[in-house]
């Protein structure tokens, strides 16, 4: 069994550079829609339109992109004349509307932070993009982040999904178990708005209809970088206010 | 359902002649006969329900046909209950009866053909029809200790807004349990569990000490109610959701439902934009084949292997990325054909990095099986004999490694597969061994066929306009990377969607998990797990 051993060392270093550097491999991230400045006032307006989440707003000639709504199905860059901007990115975390400040993690817990992952009815995609976290390429234990099977151990809980209704006491039965100083971090658009499935009988509509959310990461899904960057923004060694790097945009 | 005959293979569909005359001679004239474009509808007539079970078996049993699935549908005046059934190489059949709305019962099919078990349980969880002789029912989709009997949210009087149900758990709620022996106890697994980063959903292992009994998966914890929330929208809108439900088998399932919203529209898609689905579905296949692997070698805890695999799929999701403008291929099924179209030169970077994922996956493969320790954890392990996966109909690469051949890429070609020569890989051992070496075979069939289509790439345009107009319901099935996937759309003349109906390969193989998981050495449970590689996410919807 010991070609294993030295095949793994034959890799080399994989890891991303981030957060030390920039990560501009193809295909890291999908992308977003952001705030676009249209010629005419009908433009604006049926960019608004094509958005089946109403994640676009038009105001005038400009139309503003709530990321918390979109769902990335790309019908304002693929089915419009004249599309909306999208630009490459990764660094998406950010607080919810309904907060003005969060803070992170006291630092005696975020030199080494623990994270429960919890379904709440996703799609597969926002979990899967958290399980990249653990592969060389992203490499999260490098940075002392580490998945724990127990609330009991955990400093940040992390939900992907909508909250479905069956998944709503496991939820908040997690949630009341993990010790405080605890933190909340809604991974996706559907975990922070309910994104397609909206609100229904058996959907909350989002975690914030359930429990305190401290911080989000918008995305449908959001590239494990993306998910990374709250990461860390939860452990306080990212500011919200960081720009975004500057990659080979999209017009 | 129209016009897959000219999909099929010259002097076939004369079999459904053949079938449709021994049914004639089987059943008399007490089945009417409809044949419509190729596929047959078989309406049973509303006073003989208890024809039903005969006609079935006979279908399933006497005639090799395949068991797709049960959609029951609520209209004005009567129900109307489909079976799904499909001759290889020839065509679906719709056994269709229609009941009066105050029908509560149907004969259950179960006793014959048992794979209709789950679809039965979730009939009469959501609809609240009774299946006679059914051998248990209740508990499925609803979970009985938050829900009460009798919400039928399936039906057109229940709103899918409806306020978020007052919630009394009942603490007293006990799961069923089988193995009664003394010291025997029930070990609850999940929902939340794996490190929380597994989906979420509920075993009962049923066990002595160290051998489990018996493992009982307890699912729908993640059910958003995708076919509910579907009713009431237009075509564009449900197709969010029919690709959303489940991503990491996005395209496959965007893919079957814009197929049925074109047969609805009676359009034809261009010949470049079925060779790009191909392309895509089957760049999605090669990637989640890689996940798959990935997970096996993870559950073995043979930790570089883990991380190689891992990197495969990772850099398999960038070149799709890079490629598409999304990692998992949303966004770009439209009714009609495709969103965007692909340059030359973006098809040649993704040639070369499907031969990069390819020869790793080679590479990881050869190694694997010079790993002893790591082929000992597989081998003989989570066994599905040929005899019950049929039983059970599994399907896609579970159903191969027991010696089920069917893929309806063969079996049923759409979107132009039969233009593309391939290979359906097909083990019998049914072992973990068995799952593994098929999912290695279907990647490297997925790689040669992503090339075959490049090679033949036609120009022309991706799409064509389709407006979804005019009332009428159709099926599109396509063969997802777990195995075969059905969307049954019925829209009305606004465009307006009043039924869909997601029949999906993790639905059926689930249903199959138990024969896996039978007198197992607890250790072994997350390979078990591993080498079935099906998602709660898409059988709950």
């Amino acid at each position: 069994m010991s070609f294993w051993f030295w095949h793994g060392l034959r890799k080399g270093i994989q890891s991303t550079r981030y957060p030390l550097g920039i990560e501009d491999s193809p295909g890291v991230s999908p992308g977003r829609p952001v705030n676009t400045d249209f010629s005419t006032v009908e433009e604006a307006q049926r960019a608004a339109d094509i958005c089946p989440t109403g994640a676009i707003v038009a105001h005038d000639r400009s139309t503003y992109v709530n990321h918390g709504k979109c769902v990335h199905c790309q019908r304002c860059l693929h089915s419009l004349q004249s599309p909306m901007n999208w630009k490459a990115g990764y660094e998406w975390a950010r607080l919810p509307a309904n907060q003005t400040e969060s803070l992170p993690l006291p630092s005696p817990f975020a030199k080494s932070m623990h994270i429960m992952v919890v379904d709440a009815g996703d799609c597969g995609a926002c979990l899967h993009e958290v399980k990249q976290l653990n592969n060389p390429l992203y490499n999260m234990h490098r940075l002392g982040f580490f998945f724990t099977p127990t609330p009991r151990s955990a400093d940040l809980l992390l939900v992907v999904g909508p909250v479905s209704e069956n998944m709503r006491g496991p939820l908040l039965k997690t949630w009341e178990a993990m010790p405080t100083s605890r933190k909340l971090m809604a991974v996706g658009s559907c975990a922070i708005s309910g994104g397609v499935f909206g609100k229904s009988f058996m959907c909350a509509g989002g975690v914030g209809q359930v429990l305190d959310v401290d911080f989000e990461v918008p995305g449908n899904p959001p590239p494990p970088l993306a998910i990374l960057h709250g990461l860390l923004v939860v452990a306080g060694r990212k500011s919200l206010k960081s720009p975004e790097p500057i990659l080979k945009g999209r017009s | 359902m129209a016009d897959y005959s000219s999909h099929i293979a010259g002097g076939s569909a004369a079999s459904l002649i053949d079938l449709t005359t021994a049914l004639e001679e089987r059943f008399g004239n007490r089945v009417a006969q409809v044949t419509e474009d190729g596929g047959i509808v078989l309406a049973l007539a509303p006073s003989e329900p208890a024809t039903l079970p005969e006609l079935c078996r006979f279908l399933f049993w006497d005639y090799g046909c395949l068991f797709g699935g049960i959609t029951a549908e609520e209209q004005p005046s009567r129900w109307q209950v489909h079976y799904a059934f499909l001759l290889p190489a020839s065509g679906w059949i719709d056994v269709t009866i229609s009941l009066p709305l105050e029908t509560t019962a149907l004969p259950s099919l179960v006793g014959d053909v048992h794979a209709a078990d789950w679809h039965e349980r979730e009939i009469e969880d959501l609809f609240g029809i009774h299946f006679e002789n059914h051998p248990r029912l209740g508990d499925f989709v609803l979970h009985d200790q938050i829900w009460r009997e009798g919400i039928d949210p399936m039906r057109k009087r229940f709103a899918a807004d409806h306020p978020q149900l007052e919630r009394k758990v009942d603490l007293e709620w006990q799961p069923l349990l089988v193995v009664g022996d003394p010291g025997s106890f029930a070990m609850p697994v999940g929902p939340v569990y794996e490190g929380g980063i597994g989906e979420s959903l509920h075993f009962l292992l049923e066990t002595v000490g160290e051998d489990v009994i018996r493992a009982v998966p307890r699912l729908f914890y993640k059910y958003r109610a995708v076919e509910k929330i579907a009713e009431g929208k237009s075509v564009l809108d449900a197709l969010l959701l029919a690709e959303r439900f489940a991503a990491t088998s996005a395209f496959a399932h965007s893919l079957a439902f814009c197929q049925a919203a074109e047969r609805i529209a009676g359009i034809k898609v261009p010949p470049r934009a079925q060779a790009l689905r191909v392309l895509l579905a089957e760049l999605e296949r090669l990637r989640h084949h890689a996940g798959a692997i990935a997970a096996i070698c993870e559950s073995t805890a043979l930790a570089v292997s883990a991380a190689q695999a891992a990197m495969i799929e990772e850099k398999l999701l960038r070149a799709t990325c890079a490629f598409t403008d999304h990692r998992y291929l949303f966004g770009l099924n439209t009714p009609g054909g495709l969103c965007r179209d692909f340059e030359p030169e973006k098809c040649k970077a993704l040639l070369l990095a499907v031969d990069n994922a390819d020869g790793d996956l080679q590479v990881l493969e050869n190694r694997l099986r010079y790993s002893s320790s790591f082929l000992d954890r597989l081998e003989e392990v989570g066994v599905v004999n040929g005899e019950s996966a049929r039983d059970l109909n599994l399907v896609g690469p579970i159903g191969r490694a027991s010696a089920q051949q069917c893929d309806l890429r063969r079996a049923c070609p759409y979107s132009g597969y039969e233009q593309y020569a391939f290979e359906v890989p097909c083990e019998t051992e049914g072992d973990g061994y068995a799952r593994l070496r098929v999912l290695f075979a279907e990647a490297v069939q997925s790689k040669k066929l992503i090339h075959r289509v490049v090679e033949k790439l036609e120009q022309g345009p991706v799409r064509v306009a389709c407006d979804v107009q005019r009332p009428g319901a159709a099926m599109g099935w396509v063969e997802a990377p777990r195995g075969a996937a059905l969307h049954w759309l019925r829209v009305n003349e606004k465009g307006v969607v009043e039924r869909y109906r997601a029949i999906t390969p993790s639905f059926n193989n689930w249903l199959g998990f138990h024969m896996a998981a039978e007198n197992f050495a607890f250790q072994d449970f997350p390979i078990i797990l591993a080498t079935f590689g099906l998602s709660a996410t898409e059988c709950d919807r």
